[in-house]
């Protein structure tokens, strides 16, 4: 985020597309409902009409998909009515006939046809965002999931540069992450493309400064490969020995079949885990290690804040900490790493190492609690708010022309209805953990396929009854839960539940993901709906 | 800011706070504890406890400190016999009906009743009554969160407002008139068919043992407890959460009151999603592959091994693959959950010593 979760309460304008923010992230949630409460103007664009829509002033119900097509629309009318701020564009931003020229392509009426919200809430939409401001756009993963995802996201930041929202106080571009680390493991370099700190591989100095900072020679300068590149590399026999940190693969990638027959071909694979899981049985070595509240470290949040996570008891049998397993497979190469915890790794390794970071040690984080990066010093006090007047990393902003692309697989005769996935409130993921604590299991033990009234009563489905949700890939036997939330010709799932787990139906050809980043159509998937007889 | 500060004076001492600031606020901002029921940082003040009451000269009736702004020279006794005397009617009234049971509450030692009634020197209430005075509410305990006992409900209001503020639910709210109000979710509706999302952000706020997590029953009592904090494990917002820990067990979770971002606030798995750590279930030991067989019947398929054994095995084989087809021949996947050291040392093993850029984790989806 390149703002804060507090600002949700204290903004002029909330521009919520693709975030089902009450139940993915509860607490932030709670903060733009005090907005709401105290004045804020909410819009929020979605397929389905989740909580958030009960806040709205404006709420934009689009199909899956056509965001970009929805956002030309919206800065379209931007342009045409001169509602955009001009002197933000024209000093910070550079590129803007392009985008001047591709929005033209989409006036409202297209942009209607596209994406299904009315020309009318388009151009009130436009408006609003036009006169109010600064906003703060906030996304979630129905904008990144898709084979768009990255035009999506490129799409949201032409919008906030074309009205200047960037840079302020209750603006800026706002993913929420969905994970506890997930940002953390970005900025710790578990990318096939950075060191940590967002250091590239390819820059040669970097890698320089790395190998002398570790005390080696050669560090490669060939990007690496991404998730979906290594899975498929092992059928393929590219990747040959695989290691698997905490991610339950076979539950969570799409198409299960797929990623199944992935992992079978490894000639060697570790998993390294707190819990056997779906992906366990196809390791050769399985390592035990510890979890939360078993080790001490820091996480990082969805607003760059790091802070300390602490150990209160020790990890049960022989399970050790992840990095202690990391050092000692070092070791058995021949090399003596000297950090013993946490506290060596972050205060001597990755602190010194990573300039955004180097002023965040762990006797700062156990005096004040949590602090934002970039802090460059230790008497810096953190960044709330990056790119504070307009300056941007690359130096000016770069406006892309982007047009609108269909889903990989639009529904069609045989397979009519879009299917979206995602999380629920009461579980995480493949509920290793959730699964696995008292109570949660009882408010939520089985996962049901949410559709829309009028489909379910076109095709004589009852709330409850079980139907079979089949694609291309394959088919699952769920429990339908009949809901207004949801429009004709949508199925939403979750992938809580093995039996009913949703990455079942989607596709795991790289084909249909987002060409740049890889990540899976997980918001958009052609299957039908079968009544059980 | 072109407003001047207000400067009062409570109980003897001089201070000043920002204008707008209640009489509780600036005496909490100086250190001076004005006792209360019903009063919360976090959440807007009520009023309706009369616990802090506050005697102000020139004022003829007794003020409460929580609603009632500082004004420019005012002179405050907070315990003045008067206040004190309110006070003590207050509390006495509220023991009408609550029950005695210290001994076994699980609030014992963090009850701000309790704090009350010690503070004040009540041993019991001095008022009999004759007839009815709710006593006998059945226990709600159907939901598997948390229990709600309304015998111990002081009606101070805190989980209303908590619910209603710092969740944004409003999923209860007082009911009935008189010595039979209660706190409860819509009439004839079940908590579980309400609004309510199992925060369990009115368990936080409740200042007595009317609303208690199902989890810490029996589990310590507050002096027994350390409190440790830490960050959620669950989503991105990094909710910063006080563990009650004894010994090894967590007894119960809260929100960190000042912690950023969430200043208090909890959701469901955060609060509640803690328990997994102590599963029976848990791998214990590194296990070794001992032949190719059927996925799904995972237990027969591995064996118990030493971490040297499994280690050097790990060890050798990468460097085998390596050795035989070239270090972008191995690849690892970082897991988005665990800590920051944890990811830097696995990007740092394949770079530093695989020579691979072949690391990633789910960052994309």
């Amino acid at each position: 985020m390149t703002n804060t979760i507090g600002e949700f309460a204290t903004a002029k304008l909330l521009f919520c597309i693709g975030t089902n923010m009450t139940e993915a992230h509860p607490v932030a949630a709670t903060y733009l409902k005090n907005g709401v409460r105290s004045g804020t103007k909410l819009i929020v664009v979605d397929p389905r009409r989740q909580e958030l829509a009960d806040y709205a002033h404006i709420f934009a119900q689009l199909r899956v998909g056509s965001d970009i097509a929805f956002l030309n629309g919206v800065m379209n009318v931007l342009i045409a009515e001169n509602l955009y701020d001009n002197r933000f564009v024209e000093d910070n931003c550079e590129n803007f006939d392009d985008l001047v020229a591709k929005v033209a392509e989409y006036p409202p009426s297209r942009a209607a046809r596209i994406s299904g919200v009315p020309e009318k809430t388009i151009i009130e939409i436009a408006r609003m965002l036009g006169t109010i401001k600064p906003a703060m756009v906030i996304y979630t993963l129905g904008i990144t999931e898709h084979n768009t995802g990255k035009r999506n996201v490129m799409s949201l930041a032409n919008l906030q540069m074309l009205l200047g929202n960037m840079g302020v106080e209750g603006g800026g571009v706002n993913p929420m992450r969905g994970q506890n680390n997930v940002q953390g493991a970005c900025d710790m370099g578990a990318l096939p493309n950075m060191y940590c700190g967002y250091q590239r591989v390819a820059v040669p100095e970097i890698s320089e400064k790395f190998a002398r900072f570790w005390g080696v020679d050669g560090l490669s300068t060939r990007e690496g490969l991404k998730i979906a590149e290594m899975t498929n590399g092992l059928p393929a026999g590219k990747v040959k020995a695989f290691w698997i940190f905490g991610e339950n693969l076979v539950a969570t990638e799409p198409d299960i079949g797929h990623i199944s027959h992935c992992l079978n071909s490894a000639e060697f694979l570790v998993v390294q885990d707190i819990f056997r899981n779906e992906t366990t049985p196809y390791a050769d070595v399985i390592l035990p290690s510890a979890a939360w509240c078993e080790d001490d470290g820091t996480f990082t949040n969805t607003e760059r804040r790091v802070s300390r996570v602490r150990k209160i008891k020790e990890a049960p049998g022989e399970a050790r900490p992840n990095w202690w397993i990391f050092k000692e497979v070092a070791r058995r190469w021949g090399y003596d790493w000297p950090s013993n915890s946490g506290r060596d790794l972050w205060d001597r390794e990755i602190a010194p190492l990573c300039p955004a970071f180097a002023g965040i040690t762990f006797d700062r984080m156990d005096a004040i609690g949590g602090i934002q990066w970039p802090c460059p010093s230790e008497d810096h006090p953190g960044t709330a708010v990056l790119h504070r007047d307009g300056r941007f990393s690359r130096g000016k902003g770069n406006f892309q022309a982007i047009d609108w692309v269909p889903s990989a697989e639009e529904p069609d005769e045989t397979y009519p209805f879009v299917l979206s996935t995602g999380r629920r409130l009461v579980h995480y993921h493949s509920r290793t953990q959730t699964g696995r604590a008292k109570g949660l299991n009882e408010r939520m033990p089985e996962e049901r396929a949410d559709i829309s009234i009028p489909d379910a009563e076109r095709l004589g489905i009852a709330n409850g009854e079980t139907i079979r949700v089949v694609s291309r890939r394959g088919s699952v036997k769920i429990k339908a839960n009949v809901s207004k939330r949801m429009p004709q010709g949508m199925v939403w799932m979750s992938f809580h539940f093995w039996e009913t787990n949703a990455n079942r139906l989607l596709s795991g050809d790289t084909a249909s993901f987002d060409p740049d980043t890889l990540t899976p159509s997980y918001k958009a998937c052609a299957v039908k709906i079968e009544k059980m007889a | 800011m072109g407003t001047s500060l207000v400067t009062a004076v409570i109980n003897g001492k001089t201070l000043t706070a920002q204008p707008g600031m209640t009489i509780m606020q600036a005496a909490r901002a100086k250190g001076i504890k004005i006792p209360s029921l019903c009063y919360h940082p976090a959440l807007e003040s009520s009023g309706a406890c009369r616990i802090c009451l506050v005697e102000v000269e020139k004022h003829p009736k007794l003020l409460p400190a929580c609603t009632t702004p500082l004004s420019e020279g005012m002179v405050i006794f907070t315990h003045s016999p008067k206040a004190v005397a309110a006070r003590r009617f207050v509390v006495e009234m509220i023991l009408i009906r609550h029950p005695l049971d210290c001994f076994s509450c699980e609030s014992n030692g963090r009850c701000d009743l309790q704090d009350l009634a010690y503070e004040l020197g009540i041993e019991k209430s001095p008022f009999q009554e004759e007839g009815n005075v709710c006593t006998d509410y059945a226990l709600d305990d159907t939901n598997p969160f948390y229990i709600r006992d309304m015998n111990k409900c002081v009606v101070c209001g805190r989980c209303v407002r908590a619910c209603d503020w710092q969740s944004g639910y409003h999923a209860v709210d007082f009911q009935f008139r008189g010595i039979k109000t209660t706190v409860n979710p819509p009439v004839g509706m079940k908590l579980e068919d309400s609004d309510c999302v199992f925060c369990g952000q009115c368990v936080q706020a409740c200042p007595v043992g009317a609303l208690i997590e199902r989890k810490s029953i029996g589990q310590g009592r507050s002096w027994e407890t350390e409190k440790v904090r830490t960050t959620c494990a669950y989503c991105g917002v990094g909710c910063q959460l006080d563990l009650h820990v004894k010994g090894e067990k967590i007894v119960r979770v809260t929100g960190t009151e000042e912690g950023m971002p969430n200043r208090g606030r909890l959701c469901v798995k955060g609060r509640f999603g803690y328990d997994f750590i102590y599963s029976e279930e848990r791998l214990t030991k590194p296990l070794i592959r001992v032949r190719k067989g059927d996925m799904k019947s995972g237990d027969d398929l591995f064996r118990e091994a030493s971490w040297d054994e499994a280690l050097d095995l790990v060890a050798s084989r990468f460097k085998e693959v390596i050795e035989r087809h070239g270090s972008d021949a191995v690849g690892g996947v970082s897991c988005a959950r665990s800590l920051n050291e944890d990811s830097y040392s696995m990007q740092k093993l394949f770079r530093m010593v695989f020579k691979t850029n072949n690391i990633d984790h789910c960052a994309r989806v």
